[in-house]
C-alpha cells in the first residue's frame, strides 16, 4: 500500500522549509517528489542508486557534468530558470557525444519565495526532463533569509553515457575542418535583456533553450569522428570558439556574413552597441568538423527539429594560433578575443 | 534590417573604396608622410573596427582616432568623485554602462559597488530619474557624461525633475563640448590632421555651422558623417575630393539625420539647464577652457557637485600613460610602452583601454595579428 504524499499549505516559502523538521518534509514530498515523481526519487533515500550494467550497455564512458543556474528574471519568454535548469546540464552532456540519463536537483530559495511561483518552476522542470529523456533522481533545498538569495537559485548536476567511438574535444580541431552552428545566435541573450524591462523596446524575442542530445546523436550517426563541440551558453559562440582555438593551437576564421542572427537580435545589438557573437544561448551548439564531412552534417542538422537554421559559419585554418578572426562583409578582417567582464551598453 | 542594411552594402563599399584608392594616388603620389584623417568621434573609431575597415584604405590614409569617446577623456580624478559620491549614505549613483569600468586611482565604480555602494547601470537619465521617484528616502544621483548628444536628455530630465518637484534627484555634470576640444587639436603644436571626420550625433544637436571656423582659421576640411561603413567610406572620398581641390570646406554626409541649423529644441533645453565652465580637465589632454558645462544657478537644487561633498582632486595619470599623444594622434595605440602590456583590458591603466570606443580597446579587441604581435 502506497504511503499518502505531505502536501504543502503555505503561499510564500519561509525559513521553516529549510529547516528539516514537517514544513520541509511538506515541500519535498508535495512540490518537487509529486512533480518530478519517478521511482528512483520516490524511494526518498539520500542517494539514487543505479544498475550499472544497464549503463554499461550503452557505451564505455560515464560523462558527469554540473552547473549552477541564476537568471534575473526567472521567469521570461519562451522559458524560465527551470528550463534552464535542465536544458543547460542536458547540454552539457550531450556536446560530449552522451546520452544524458540522469540529474540532480540542488534548490536554493530565498525567504518570500511564492510557492505558486516554484511550483511553475518545478512543473517547467518536470516538463523538460521529459522533453530530454532525463530522470530527476536526487535533490537538495536550503533556505536562506530575505534579501540573502535572488528568489532561487538551481543547481543541476547530470550523468550520462558515451557511446564507443566517439572522442569529441575542444584540442581536436584541425586547419580545414568547418564550423557549424545549429541554429540562430543571441537569442538567450537578447531575450533575457529585453525581459529586464529597463530597455521598454517592442521586439518579440523568447529564448532559445531546447535540449540538444538527440541534434547531436543525430550528427554523430553520420560523422562519428566529430572533431569538437561545445553549447555556446555564457560568452556565446565568440567564446567557445575562443576555447577551441586556444585549446587546439589553431586559428578560426568566421564569415561575418554566414553567421545565422536574428534581426530583432541585430537590433538590440545595434542600439545597445553590443555583439550577439558574445550574447548568451541556451539551444545552440558550436560543432567543429572535418572539411569533407561539413556538408553532410550540415544536411542531417537541417532537417533535424533543433537545427532548422544550422549554417556553416566558418573553417580552421593555418598560423595564428589561437585566434579567431572575423571576415567582415566588405572583406575586412578584424579579431574576435575573449570577453573582458561582461559586455557594457556603451554610452552613444 | 531596413536603414541599416543599405549601408552596409559590399559592393558599393567596394566602388567607392575604388575611388578612395585612386585619389589617394592622385592627392599624394610621392607623399611621404600619409594623410591623417581623424574621426572625432568614438562611435566612428567604434565602427572602423568593428568592420575592418582600417586595412581597406591605402598606406596613404592613416585614420587618427580622436578624443570624441566621452568615457575615454575621463580623468582619474573625475571616477574619484563619482566613488566619493557614492559611497556616502543613502546614495543610489546611477550610470552608464560603460563608465562601470574606468579605473579611479583608488577603484572604479564597478569595484564600489561590489563593496556595498548602490551603484545601478542605466540607459537613460530618465531611468534614473524613476528610480528616484521610487525611492524616496534615498538621494538618487545620475552621472551625467557625454558630448551634446547625451546632454539633452540630461537637461530634460533636469527639467521634468523641476516640473514634478522631486527632491531627491542629483546631476553630477561631467558633461562636455566638443568645439574647444577641437579647437585645442588643432591648436596642439605635436600634431597635423589634414581633415576630420564631424561627430554625427553631436551634429544632429549642433547642426553646421559651430564648425566653420575649421575651415576659415585653420584651412582643414570637415565632413559630417554617418556611423554605418558606407557612411564612413562616402564622408573619407568627400574629404579627399577636397583635398585634391585644395578646398577647405565643411560638409554633411549625414544628412538624413542632421539638420543644418542643428535641433532647436534641443538646444534651448540644453542652455536653459546648463552654462559653460570656464575651463574642465580632460584626460590626456589637460585643462581645456569652455570644454565643460555645470547647472545653472536656476536648478541648482539639483547640483550633485552643491549637495555633496566632492574631493574634486586631480589625480595624475601615470607616468608612462600615453593616452595623451593617442588621442592627438602624436603615436599610435600599440606604440605606447604599456600598449598590451600592463595596461589591457582585463587591468586598463589608461580609459582607452576600458571603453569598446576607446582608440586602445578598439586596437586590442579587434586589432590586426600584427598589431596584437607586437604587444
Amino acid at each position: 500500500m502506497s504511503k499518502r504524499r505531505r502536501i504543502l499549505k503555505a503561499s510564500t516559502i519561509t525559513m521553516a522549509h529549510g529547516a528539516g523538521g514537517k514544513a520541509m518534509r511538506d515541500l519535498i514530498e508535495d512540490v518537487f517528489v509529486g512533480t518530478f515523481d519517478n521511482e528512483d526519487l520516490n524511494k526518498l533515500e539520500d542517494q539514487a542508486r543505479f544498475d550499472l550494467s544497464a549503463l554499461q550497455a550503452l557505451g564505455g564512458q560515464l560523462a558527469f557534468t554540473t552547473d549552477s543556474y541564476v537568471v534575473d528574471p526567472v521567469e521570461f519568454p519562451g522559458g524560465d530558470i527551470g528550463t534552464l535548469a535542465i536544458n543547460g546540464t542536458v547540454n552539457d552532456l550531450a556536446v560530449s557525444g552522451a546520452i544524458p540519463k540522469y540529474l540532480s536537483c540542488g534548490m536554493i530559495l530565498e525567504e518570500g519565495l511564492e510557492v505558486d511561483l516554484l511550483r511553475r518552476i518545478v512543473r517547467s522542470m518536470r516538463k523538460a526532463a521529459d522533453e530530454a529523456g532525463v530522470l530527476i533522481v536526487t535533490g537538495d533545498t536550503k533556505v536562506v533569509p530575505r534579501g540573502k538569495g535572488d528568489k532561487i537559485f538551481i543547481n543541476t548536476t547530470g550523468i550520462g553515457v558515451i557511446p564507443e567511438g566517439i572522442k569529441i574535444s575542444a584540442a581536436n580541431c584541425k586547419p580545414g575542418d568547418k564550423i557549424i552552428v545549429n541554429g540562430f545566435v543571441g537569442d538567450h541573450g537578447a531575450a533575457i535583456l529585453n525581459a529586464r524591462g529597463d530597455l521598454a523596446l517592442e521586439v518579440e524575442l523568447k529564448t532559445d533553450c531546447q535540449p540538444l542530445h538527440e541534434l547531436v546523436q543525430a550528427m554523430l550517426v553520420v560523422c562519428p569522428e566529430l572533431h569538437a563541440m561545445r553549447d555556446a551558453s555564457r560568452g556565446g559562440v565568440a567564446t567557445v570558439l575562443n576555447e577551441f582555438a586556444e585549446a587546439s593551437e589553431v586559428a578560426i576564421r568566421l564569415e561575418e556574413a554566414s553567421i545565422p542572427v536574428r534581426n530583432e537580435v541585430r537590433g538590440v545589438c545595434e542600439i545597445l552597441g553590443l555583439d550577439a557573437l558574445y550574447f548568451a544561448n541556451e539551444g545552440k551548439l558550436v560543432a567543429v568538423v572535418p572539411g569533407d564531412q561539413a556538408e553532410t552534417v550540415l544536411q542531417v542538422m537541417l532537417s533535424h527539429p533543433a537545427g532548422q537554421h544550422s549554417a556553416i559559419i566558418g573553417e580552421v585554418i593555418e598560423g595564428y594560433a589561437g585566434r579567431v578572426l572575423v571576415k567582415t562583409g566588405f572583406g575586412g578582417e578584424r579579431i574576435m578575443d575573449m570577453l573582458v567582464g561582461e559586455q557594457l551598453p556603451r554610452i552613444c | 534590417m531596413k536603414f541599416v542594411d543599405e549601408f552596409r552594402d559590399p559592393e558599393m563599399a567596394k566602388k567607392i573604396l575604388e575611388r578612395i584608392h585612386r585619389l589617394a594616388d592622385e592627392i599624394s603620389p610621392a607623399q611621404e608622410k600619409p594623410l591623417q584623417i581623424m574621426e572625432v568621434c568614438g562611435g566612428h573609431t567604434h565602427s572602423i573596427f568593428r568592420y575592418g575597415l582600417e586595412e581597406l584604405l591605402p598606406e596613404k590614409i592613416e585614420l587618427v582616432h580622436g578624443p570624441g569617446c566621452p568615457v575615454c577623456v575621463l580623468p582619474m580624478g573625475r571616477v574619484d568623485d563619482c566613488v566619493a559620491i557614492a559611497e556616502q549614505p543613502d546614495v543610489i549613483f546611477t550610470t552608464f554602462g560603460d563608465a562601470m569600468r574606468v579605473p579611479g586611482s583608488k577603484k572604479s565604480l564597478q569595484q564600489a559597488s561590489a563593496e556595498d555602494c548602490d551603484v545601478r547601470m542605466v540607459y537613460s537619465p530618465m531611468d534614473a530619474l524613476e528610480i528616484a521617484r521610487q525611492n524616496r528616502d534615498k538621494k538618487v544621483v545620475f552621472f551625467g557624461l557625454g558630448f551634446e548628444t547625451t546632454m539633452p536628455s540630461t537637461a530634460l530630465t533636469v527639467k521634468q525633475a523641476e516640473k514634478e518637484g522631486i527632491e531627491n534627484f542629483y546631476l553630477f555634470s561631467n558633461h562636455i563640448t566638443i568645439i574647444p576640444t577641437i579647437k585645442a587639436i588643432l591648436d596642439s603644436p605635436d600634431m597635423y590632421i589634414d581633415g576630420f571626420l564631424g561627430p554625427g550625433h553631436v551634429s544632429m544637436v549642433i547642426g553646421q555651422a559651430p564648425y566653420e571656423f575649421i575651415s576659415t582659421q585653420y584651412h582643414r576640411p570637415l565632413v559630417i558623417s554617418g556611423f554605418e561603413p558606407l557612411d564612413i567610406l562616402q564622408s573619407l572620398l568627400m574629404l579627399l575630393e577636397q583635398l585634391k581641390a585644395g578646398e577647405a570646406r565643411i560638409e554633411n554626409q549625414y544628412k538624413r539625420i542632421v539638420p543644418e541649423g542643428g535641433n532647436l529644441n534641443a538646444l534651448t533645453a540644453v542652455s536653459d539647464v546648463f552654462e559653460l565652465r570656464e575651463f574642465f580637465e580632460w584626460r590626456g589632454l589637460g585643462s581645456i577652457d569652455h570644454s565643460g558645462v555645470r547647472i545653472r544657478k536656476e536648478y541648482s537644487r539639483f547640483d550633485a557637485e552643491l549637495a555633496f561633498a566632492i574631493p574634486n582632486l586631480k589625480i595624475a595619470d601615470p607616468k608612462s600613460c600615453q593616452c595623451g599623444e593617442v588621442l592627438k594622434g602624436v603615436i599610435k595605440p600599440w606604440q605606447c610602452k604599456l600598449f598590451g602590456k600592463q595596461c589591457n583590458p582585463e587591468t586598463p591603466m589608461g580609459a582607452l583601454m576600458v571603453s569598446t570606443e576607446g582608440a586602445c580597446s578598439a586596437y586590442y579587441s579587434y586589432g590586426k595579428i600584427e598589431t596584437k604581435n607586437i604587444a
